[in-house]
């Protein structure tokens, strides 16, 4: 049954470009043995959600450093509950300052890998909670 | 840095070092030739003859927030505390020229610097200031014909003539494409509005710097400190040859062309980099483009402490890793410097925090001793040693990218973004293998950290901000507005100058959004190919 591999998407919303840490996750997971696709920058939540629904993935990782993610996550939980894809995996990184990792842990992003993470710490929690779903 | 394999020590960029340095590794030496004396050709010392004994380098915050008023009064606070120019952070939505009531500016208005719609919020950003007493700098690649616009009227609203300004717009519109991304419109257009920005100061605000050819957002986007040289000399080399094919003289421009680098962990490599750029460039200067006032050889230089070294884990730790850097910024004889705050990996820093980061440059400047000769390792084995071969590794890049066709056509063909991707990447594996440190991160972790205060931005910023834009719209001349809007079309079809079409836009208070929408309708937007 899971012989298929772990499909993810890496996916930058808000008007950051700081696209360095989301590059370096995506291909510490292809090298892992994952299917990436990486969404570009400056991605609204609409394209984000719809890339993931049309990718059929398993797991979303949103990189974010411009300070926006307490406007932008949410509204990508709300489509993503619309989509009735509650079941994707959500992954965050980026400069996400403490008080608000335990709003979006409630929320629904069930990982979130401040500055100074290791990449095999994210590998490892996407491989374990994707196949637990 | 430790042994990487078997005997091998490298810097921070994989650069090999010996165990020592002698007479020996200077055979090829030629001390007239290579270093000269401070002041002189080939400026490998320093591009003033007393250096800081003359005037100490400018201590310059990057700074903004929130609505304009909220940034004016940080501003005013940095003056007080000794600080001896402005450096304006602008936000996200200003960075790519959308308003803050577009919907693609949810979340982002003055988060990440300071909100700018109109000329209005420009003249509350600078009010109380002169600006023909002070140095600016402002960061604005994309829409900088219009921040400029904006600062330059209000000036004049101020009273202030134009000869008497002094400062820097980035306006590296290049390195956007390579690292930074605040992008819009494709590259060849883009470097049509550089080069009309420099032919327009030129002739009309000959004291200000027209580009910070910028090396800092290369470098942390991961690169090797040899290929943000690279990158960032070649990215100069390319706007001196559009300003020629535009039409302009090389020694009429070339003095107001500035540097910006990133000054990171490895004390030694840092210090050879800049002593490279300024013999690298005076080169190119003299032997690529003929230039000969003195003035166009220099490579003046803004320095800021690396972002990106700051680890969000024991935070404290962050300051000394900024002095450090700061001392090698001004060992190396930067023309002025941001120092980096303890917290800037954790949100913008708060009050406390940039006046710890001034006053590690100031301890620098009135304690250390430093300042009082000119380039005190000058001579040092291994320091020229590594001058040396970072040259040389620079001038291979060159080739590779002239081969190309320049920058712009390097920059279609991704090559300097794989580059720096790759050595992101082969970073970040050293890291996790250990061969690399990070103290705090990947060594000497603790378990009881002190969480540190962090800025929190005003929630209701956007709000107020799309509250004076309707009172904007509502208050203006809209017949007027319409008519400079098209008219800067009209320009943009055609080949003038667009800056004095941009200055009535501005002077008819159009927004940033209005005009940048106008030029978008003409040259279309970049989109990036995503490689990773």
């Amino acid at each position: 049954m899971n012989e298929r591999k772990i499909r993810i998407l890496v996916a930058k919303p808000g008007l950051d470009g700081h696209d360095r840490g989301a590059k370096v996750v995506a291909r510490a997971l292809r090298d892992a043995g994952m299917e990436v696709i990486y969404t570009g920058l400056r991605q609204t939540p609409e394209q984000i959600v719809n890339a993931a629904l049309q990718e059929d993935v398993d797991a979303i990782g949103l990189s974010i450093l411009s300070g926006a993610h307490m406007h932008l996550f949410p509204r990508i939980i709300g489509l993503l509950q619309e989509k009735k894809m509650d079941d994707v995996l959500l992954f965050a990184g980026g400069i996400i300052p403490d008080r608000d990792t335990s709003k979006l842990k409630e929320l629904g992003i069930s990982g979130i890998f401040p500055p100074g993470s290791s990449l095999q710490e994210i590998v490892e929690f996407v491989k374990t909670h994707v196949r637990a779903a | 840095m430790k042994p990487t394999s078997e005997n091998q020590f490298t810097t921070i960029s994989g650069h090999p070092i010996k165990e020592l340095y002698t007479r020996e590794d200077l055979s090829g030496l030629d001390s007239e030739r290579d270093l000269g004396r401070p002041g002189e050709f080939p400026f490998t010392r320093g591009v003033y003859q007393d250096m800081y004994r003359g005037r100490l380098w400018t201590m310059r915050q990057f700074a903004g927030f929130g609505t304009a008023e909220d940034t004016n009064q940080r501003f005013k606070y940095l003056l007080k505390e000794g600080q001896t120019g402005l450096s304006v952070a602008f936000d996200y939505p200003t960075l790519f020229g959308y308003d803050s009531d577009n919907p693609l500016s949810q979340g982002e208005v003055g988060r990440c610097g300071v909100a700018i719609d109109s000329l209005a919020d420009m003249e509350a950003l600078f009010d109380g200031i002169r600006l023909d007493q002070v140095t600016t700098s402002m960061t604005t690649n994309a829409p900088a014909s219009m921040i400029w616009g904006m600062y330059l009227v209000t000036a004049e609203k101020q009273g202030a003539a134009w000869k008497d300004l002094s400062g820097t717009i980035q306006n590296d519109i290049l390195k956007e494409y390579i690292a930074q991304k605040t992008y819009i419109y494709p590259p060849r257009q883009a470097m049509r509005i550089v080069t009309d920005i420099i032919s327009f100061a030129t002739r009309h605000v000959p004291r200000w710097n027209t580009i910070s050819v910028s090396g800092y957002h290369i470098r942390e986007a991961g690169s090797t400190a040899v290929q943000e040289l690279a990158f960032t000399l070649r990215d100069g080399i390319e706007y001196v040859e559009y300003c020629l094919r535009a039409g302009l003289q090389v020694d009429d421009f070339a003095p107001r062309l500035s540097f910006f680098f990133d000054i990171h962990n490895d004390f030694f490599e840092e210090i050879a980099k800049l002593r490279a750029a300024r013999r690298i460039w005076a080169r190119v200067m003299r032997d690529r483009f003929r230039a000969i006032n003195p003035r166009s050889l220099l490579c003046r230089i803004h320095s800021q402490t690396a972002g990106v070294s700051l680890t969000a884990r024991q935070p404290y730790n962050n300051v000394v890793r900024v002095a450090l850097q700061a001392l090698a910024a001004v060992l190396a004889g930067t023309q002025s410097l941001h120092t980096n705050s303890l917290d800037e990996t954790l949100g913008l820093p708060t009050q406390d925090a940039v006046r710890l980061a001034l006053r590690t440059q100031q301890i620098i400047a009135h304690e250390s001793g430093v300042p009082n000769t000119v380039d005190p390792l000058g001579g040092s084995y291994f320091v020229e040693t590594l001058t040396n071969e970072m040259e040389n590794a620079c001038v291979d890049y060159f080739n590779r990218i002239d081969a190309m066709g320049g920058m712009i056509e390097a920059i279609e063909l991704g090559f300097p973004q794989r580059e720096i991707q790759e050595a992101s990447y082969q970073f970040s594996r050293a890291l996790e293998r250990k061969e690399k440190s990070i103290v705090g991160v990947n060594e000497f972790e603790a378990e009881d950290e002190k969480p540190v205060e962090i800025l929190k931005i005003d929630e209701r910023v956007a709000e107020r901000q799309c509250a004076k834009l309707e009172h904007l719209r509502s208050t203006r001349d809209g017949a007027r507005v319409r008519d400079h809007l098209s008219a800067l079309k009209r320009a943009a079809q055609d080949s003038a100058n667009l800056m004095p079409f941009v200055l009535e836009c501005v002077r008819s208070y159009a927004t940033l959004g209005e005009m940048c929408d106008t030029l978008r309708s003409v040259f279309g937007e970049y989109q990036e190919p995503a490689i990773y």
